[in-house]
């Protein structure tokens, strides 16, 4: 009962933080709790701010981005830091800027902190503490959550108050909680003599420790490439060892593959410089120090089958059987690069905060709306939530979860207190043109491509229709109670692909014609292109589990592709905006066409009803009168029927065959159905 | 000239079908008789060839060197060599040694059966003319060049010869020099050629038949389809829906294009449709559609309509129709890529146009805030530079710049949403165009009005005036109705409405309402105060209206109504504004100005008691030229002018047409409406059609399920089933449809090799290789 009574305090209580005793333990309550102040718990922290809603971040050192403080080691982050792009708009230029994160404040775009390409993660900190601090975020640094546990109550949000504890001991009490700890800790491997394995954690950074030595790395991301990029130019040889092949970014359009710019041992390898790749278990693997202090490699098997009694020196090495074992030569240091997975230590059982299966392991299990799959209220923010597009799309990173920190905060908003997404009604007029906006200029779409979606929902008789920004696309099927808005007429999803089968670890994405130039080709399009779905009701939540594999949506009642773009400009009429808008009008079954006042007025006395432009704009006096000139090309283009009385008269030559022609144009520019009575009564006359 | 442009585009797009359809073919090989002879002969393949005689059937072998595998086989056909004799059958065997130049006839040796009555040979050109002269107007000819004989190709002519030897005469040589006579420029003589000649047509002995080249290669179902279509009428003639109709082409895999044709110019179609069937002859049937809605669905013209259709069945995936119209640039598309949007299509016909922009400040965020407070006013176009509609309206604030050159106190400017698209959204602009106006220190007005030159130039011209505008004399009172005062205003025609008030009532009447108007204290105009008068064409006809407790809103809609003319002349500008009164119109049609008379009448009507029944009008067709389309709807002709109708644009639809041997009078009006009220004359409904799709979109749904059918696509509503996984062909299958398509497309217009995500500059030589590589 405390608790509840607690809450009634606090909701009188202006500000955030109050104390309350409860029984004998004391906490402080707030509506919403973060966990990290990295990129994604400030994220949020903003959006809460914005909000104005009741919430603190708890950071366990002194200063957010602690992550960024150590690593990457070498200090390079490997997120692009674009200055320019040839266009000056903001959201666009977005989607070439991997790190800052989403704000008002123009101050803090990282362009403005760093002119580097790939810019040094110190300048990382720099920004996230400028961010917190110019954003006036509550952070409480200095306090480590170490347990999390669940408080039943029916009378709060979720059924349950999140307990926290911090490293002092002290209690904190909050309705939702938000994790955003990242993925910090680091993947270890055991077999025998692995303790003379170094960890990238640890390992030292300066080039000059390995000259002229052999080195060992195990792991294949990032982090190793990173490290033997440093060292390829002192050292020995260094050999790579992983159990995967190596998977290429550019390959795979996956920015958590390997990045060209770590690649330079691939080049070195291929190039017979002595460094070199090779697949193996490192389950299998053990290491053995000789008395010079070499390490040699050998299988686990063995160092099992060995005569225990016997010395170091008896251990069976691989090259005794096969001596061209490719091992052989013994190592100077062994460094471990193996990533990082989350924490899950700190939560009590009850959360059942379960680890994500196969190759997601490191994650915890969540649903695509980033809500943990067994407990109600929790989130997972950043990092931590890639389970969602892992390998896919780029919800492990700073300008992926960005927005997917923001859809989460809607759903919030929506949830907890009944704001609805975020929406803009439209004239259905504007139907094609929203969406091209959206498709040349959004950057959630962009980098969350097939995670993030778009949505257009249809308003009664379709000649309204609402927009929805960047919702998350695997929750489609709950999207009338994650949003407030309402589905009845059938909706758009708009989002980003690449081509089916073009990406892939062995795939060869140069080959020829991987373009599709081709409008009625678009399906095919390879590159990232935006796709279309047409649903005449809301898909099911069954419909969704059902969906083709590799397929972000089920079978849709119609699909658009809009060709992919070298520019990803998707703005040429002919090529994009008209294959889009005769969609959109099979879709709806209306006429979407733009007409000229003179047009609608030829209409309006003719035809009992008007197409959309003429009534949602003539009609309301906002005709397009059109400049003489244009209505000229339209002549040209006999899309538009020249009545000037001189070209009219009749008496024009008809022997000349360009004016037969003309007058055979003309004579179908609009289907003439004379009114039958009327020319009747004209015969009698 | 028109057709042959039209052709080559349709060529190459049509190449594009034929080359990716895997062809339906029915096998309809016969096993030929054997022929016979006397005994086993060895000849040279020019001896035997000579040693044909007329009418009688062979039985020939033709073999390189007696591999010792058909030694047994051989011995079988020497026994049978006196049997077949009985028969008249004469067995010879070939040697082909020195002919066989061709790594493929050694292995190919095997029985031709050799019917020499139904097969010519010949060696030179003059023999060649012989036959073609001698069946000139009675029969056809296939004419077959084999680089060797005993050759699987020559077998192949041999075996067709015997189906069709009796309906077409089969000419057979393995000279190259003939092939190159027969205007194979540059033949490659390592392979076999096979034309048929149209003989049998032909009219003038002087010229050679029509030829048509088979394609394809010699074998005998090629043969037997390429006779097969040869055979076919050139045209076909149809009248039904064009999905029902039924060809040897469409039976063979092959599209049918449709041309369309119309009753006054069927023969010019006719023609047309002769010359593009000679031009796809083999490739594709050509069918002359005698009627057909197409036009009505397109809703503009196209000067020559052509489109194909394939059978659908399970391998061929069923494409958009395709179409060949002037519209195209490259000749022919699919329906769906026609530009049907007139303001599109007219925007990007004029994109090489540079507008006179100087006039106009360009906007960004950093300038926007500060450039609001250079001038008293500042007029800025919110718009989308790839948006058709935006740049439309661009064009006229370009001329409306042009107007205003030199007016102090307004900035025009721009600003692009495309590139600034936080100014946008902070400006609350979610459409485009928007044009506002921000007053310096003051908000902002949205103009809503037509987005054209002349009302968008004494919009910004009448907002100069501060609104509501004080008068403090009677002079200045008296000017403002004549339209005199303020005298920015007196060039631009406008309607002055004035605010009488007395002091007592003054305050919280005119915060909301927009038209200049005044404070002004008289009893001039026969209304006391609070009081409205309306001004209209400098002056002349003042009216006043008595002012209650109106509520801003009433006042608005008050003047909105009074604005309005009595006896208007309705123009495309205007014609919103009376459609607002929801009332019937009884429209004077007059080419040019209305006649004093017939002023005078309608003025009457306008003024008289049903004045709030209708709406009397008049449209100058001179000013208005639309009006002729509005008539040609009607009439389907322009009648003879002036004319008076009632058009009922709401409920129904009807328009009723004056008797024209009636004078327009007030009285003969008056008692026609009331002819009209009771129901004796028949109105005439406007068309009630809903606004449609104009043009079908590219159904991608169905492409990707016919390309990748076993893509588990289909909502499979199998309860439980697991996804099923993607079969590692499927691949394939996807990526191979396109490669081909695009090729052919791409050999008929360079340019597009320039577009999508990978452009390639330099095309052309890599083509070859394209279906190895993926």
């Amino acid at each position: 009962m405390a608790p509840a009574v607690c809450r009634t305090l606090l909701g009188l209580a202006l500000y955030a933080g109050s104390l309350c005793a409860a029984g004998s333990a004391a906490f402080l309550y707030h509506d919403y709790c973060v966990i990290g102040a990295g990129p994604s718990g400030l994220q949020m922290a903003y959006f809460l701010q914005q909000a104005s809603r009741d919430y603190v971040v708890f950071e366990r050192s002194h200063a957010p981005g602690s992550f960024f403080a150590l690593y990457p080691r070498h200090r390079k982050l490997i997120s692009i830091n674009k200055q320019y792009t040839g266009k000056s708009n903001s959201e666009f230029n977005l989607r070439h800027d991997w790190n800052s994160l989403l704000s008002h404040d123009r101050r803090l775009l990282f362009r403005h902190y760093s002119r580097d390409f790939f810019p040094n993660a110190d300048v990382m900190v720099r920004y996230l503490e400028d961010f917190a601090s110019l954003l006036k975020l509550q952070v409480q640094y200095n306090t480590a959550i170490v347990h999390v546990t669940l408080e039943k109550d029916e009378q709060a949000w979720n059924g349950h108050y999140f307990l926290l504890t911090d490293q002092d001991r002290q209690n904190y009490k909050c309705s939702s909680l938000l994790i955003a700890t990242g993925t910090w800790v680091p993947n270890v491997v055991n077999f025998p003599g692995s303790e003379y394995v170094e960890g990238y954690e640890t390992v030292s950074i300066n080039p000059e420790d390995f000259a002229g030595q052999t080195v060992l790395i195990l792991g294949r991301g990032n982090s190793a490439f990173e490290t033997a990029e440093n060292i390829l130019g002192v050292t020995n040889f260094i050999h790579m060892v992983s159990r995967s092949r190596v998977r290429l970014s550019w390959a795979t359009h996956y920015v958590g593959d390997l990045r060209a710019i770590n690649n330079g041992l691939l080049d070195t390898y291929q190039l017979k410089s002595l460094d070199g790749l090779l697949e193996g278990d490192l389950e299998d693997l053990a290491i053995v120090k000789d008395k010079k202090g070499k390490l040699h490699i050998t299988l686990r098997f063995y160092l099992e089958n060995r005569n225990t009694s016997a010395g170091s020196d008896s251990i069976t090495l691989p090259q005794d059987e096969l001596d061209n074992f490719a091992t052989r030569a013994p190592y100077d240091r062994v460094i471990r690069c193996l990533g990082w997975k989350f924490d899950f230590s700190i939560y009590n059982r009850s959360l059942r905060m379960m680890p994500g299966k196969g190759n997601k392991k490191k994650y915890p299990q969540i649903k695509p709306s980033y809500e943990s799959r067994s407990t109600r209220g929790l989130f997972v923010l950043g990092t931590a939530s890639h389970s969602v597009d892992f390998r896919k799309s780029a919800g492990g990173f700073i300008h992926g979860f960005r927005y997917t920190t923001r859809a989460v905060h809607r759903l919030l908003e929506n949830r907890h207190h009944g704001v609805p997404w975020p929406s803009i009604v439209y004239p259905i007029t504007q139907l094609t043109n929203s969406i091209i906006k959206r498709v040349n200029e959004a950057s959630g779409l962009y980098q969350m491509f097939s995670v993030l979606a778009d949505i257009i929902l249809l308003r009664e008789n379709a000649t309204t229709f609402e927009y929805l920004e960047e919702y998350p696309v695997g929750v489609l099927a709950e999207l009338e109670t994650q949003t407030g808005r309402k589905a009845p007429n059938g909706l758009f999803v708009i989002i980003m692909e690449y081509g089916r089968n073009f990406s892939g670890a062995d795939k060869d994405v140069f080959y020829y014609n991987r373009a599709v130039g081709e409008a009625q080709h678009a399906w095919q399009s390879n590159f990232l292109h935006p796709v279309i779905y047409y649903y005449k009701h809301l898909p099911t939540e069954r419909e969704m589990r059902l969906r083709p594999p590799d397929w972000p949506l089920p079978r849709p009642d119609a699909v658009h592709h809009i060709v992919e773009d070298f520019l990803t400009d998707w703005t040429a009429p002919n090529a994009h905006i008209l294959p889009l808008r005769r969609f959109l009008e099979n879709c709806l079954g209306t006429d979407l066409r733009n007409f000229f006042a003179e047009s609608c007025f030829l209409f309006a006395f003719t035809r009992q009803k008007l197409p959309p432009f003429c009534g949602q704009g003539y009609l309301r006096m906002q005709g397009l009168v059109g400049s003489e000139g244009l209505r000229r090309h339209a002549v040209e283009a006999s899309l538009l029927e020249d009545y000037t009385p001189n070209d009219f008269s009749g008496d024009k030559a008809p022997d000349s065959p360009e004016g037969s022609q003309d007058q055979l144009l003309r004579d179908h520019v609009i289907p003439v159905r004379p009114l039958q009575h009327l020319v009747n009564a004209k015969d009698e006359l | 000239m028109q057709s042959k442009q039209l052709l080559h585009g349709f060529n190459s797009s049509f190449d594009r079908w034929v080359s990716s359809f895997s062809f339906l073919l029915f096998c309809a090989s016969s096993i030929p008789a054997w022929g016979s002879g006397m005994l086993l002969q060895e000849l040279g393949p020019q001896e035997y060839f000579r040693s044909l005689q007329a009418g009688r059937a062979s039985l020939a072998y033709f073999s390189r060197k007696a591999s010792p595998g058909a030694q047994p086989f051989l011995e079988q056909i020497e026994n049978s060599a006196e049997a077949l004799q009985d028969y008249g059958i004469s067995v010879v065997k070939v040697n082909g040694d020195k002919d066989c130049e061709s790594s493929t006839c050694g292995q190919e040796a095997g029985i031709l059966p050799c019917f020499s009555h139904r097969v010519k040979y010949v060696e030179t050109l003059a023999d060649l003319q012989n036959i073609e002269d001698t069946l000139k107007g009675r029969s056809n000819m296939v004419f077959a060049y084999v680089p060797a004989t005993g050759t699987a190709e020559h077998r192949a002519v041999m075996e067709a010869a015997f189906v069709y030897g009796t309906v077409h005469q089969f000419v057979l040589t393995t000279e190259a020099t003939l092939l190159k006579d027969t205007g194979h420029e540059d033949p490659d003589v390592s392979s076999a050629r096979l034309l048929f000649c149209h003989c049998q047509q032909a009219t003038d002995l002087a010229q050679p038949c029509r030829r048509t080249a088979m394609g394809q290669a010699l074998t005998l179902l090629n043969i037997h389809r390429h006779l097969k279509l040869m055979g076919a009428p050139l045209v076909t003639e149809v009248a039904e829906d064009p999905e029902k109709v039924s060809t040897v082409h469409l039976q063979l895999g092959l599209p049918l294009v449709f041309i369309l044709s119309q009753k006054d110019t069927y023969e010019a179609d006719r023609r047309t449709a002769e010359f593009v069937a000679w031009q796809l002859l083999g490739k594709a049937g050509v069918a002359l559609l005698s009627r057909y809605l197409l036009l009505g669905v397109l809703g503009f013209p196209l000067l020559f309509v052509v489109f194909l259709r394939v059978l659908a069945s399970q391998n061929v995936p069923k494409f958009p129709p395709v179409l060949c119209a002037p519209v195209f640039m490259h000749g022919c598309g699919s329906l769906a890529d026609i530009q049907d949007d007139q303001v599109a299509e007219a925007v990007s016909r004029d994109k090489k146009r540079e507008l006179p922009l100087e006039q106009i400040l360009v906007l960004t965020e950093e300038t926007f805030h500060s450039a609001l407070l250079e001038a008293a006013r500042t007029v800025v176009l919110f718009y989308a530079s790839w948006e058709a509609v935006s740049l439309a309206v661009l064009q006229s604030y370009t001329e409306v710049a042009d107007h205003l050159k030199g007016t102090q106190g307004v900035l025009l400017s721009r600003v692009n949403c495309w590139d600034w698209p936080g100014v946008c959204t902070e400006e609350n602009v979610t459409q485009f165009p928007t044009i506002k106006i921000y007053q310096k220190g003051e908000g902002s007005v949205m103009y809503d009005g037509m987005w054209g030159t002349e009302e968008l130039t004494s919009f910004i011209m009448l907002s100069r005036v501060s609104c509501p505008l004080k008068l403090t004399t009677i002079e200045e009172a008296e000017g403002y109705l004549r339209g005199e005062f303020p005298s920015e205003l007196s060039s631009y025609h406008h309607t002055s409405v004035l605010g009488v008030f007395s002091t007592a009532t003054s305050e919280g009447y005119f915060g909301q309402v927009l038209f200049p108007s005044l404070f002004f204290r008289s009893r001039k105009y026969a209304v006391s105060p609070p009081a409205l008068l309306f001004a209209r064409s400098g002056g002349r006809n003042v009216e006043g209206i008595a002012l209650s407790k109106e509520s801003t809103q009433d006042m608005v809609q008050m003047i909105r109504y009074e604005l309005l003319d009595i006896f208007p002349e309705i123009t495309v500008q205007n014609l919103p504004r009376y459609l607002q009164l929801r009332k019937p119109f009884l429209i004077f049609f007059s080419d040019g100005d209305i006649g004093q008379m017939e002023s005078k009448e309608m003025l009457k009507l306008a003024k008289g008691r049903p004045r709030q029944a209708f709406v009397a009008c008049w449209l100058n067709l001179k000013k208005t030229p639309v009006g002729h389309g509005v008539l040609k709807v009607y009439f389907a002709t322009v009648p003879s002018l002036p004319l008076l109708l009632w058009v009922n644009l709401h409920d129904g639809g009807q328009v009723f047409k004056f008797p024209s041997e009636q004078t327009v009078t007030e009285t003969n009006v008056l008692s026609w409406l009331e002819r009209l009220k009771a129901g004796l004359e028949i109105p005439s409904t406007l068309s009630e059609e809903d606004w449609k799709p104009p043009l079908p979109a590219y159904d991608f749904l169905q492409m990707m399920e016919t390309a990748v059918p076993e893509l588990p696509l289909h909502n499979s509503h199998h309860h439980g089933d697991p996804p099923v996984p993607e079969s590692p062909g499927g691949d394939t299958t996807v990526r191979e449809e396109p490669s081909q398509q695009t090729k052919a497309e791409k050999v008929g217009s360079p340019g597009r090799d320039l577009r999508g995500t990978a452009p390639r500059l330099a095309a052309r030589e890599k083509q070859g290789k394209r279906h190895s590589e993926l």
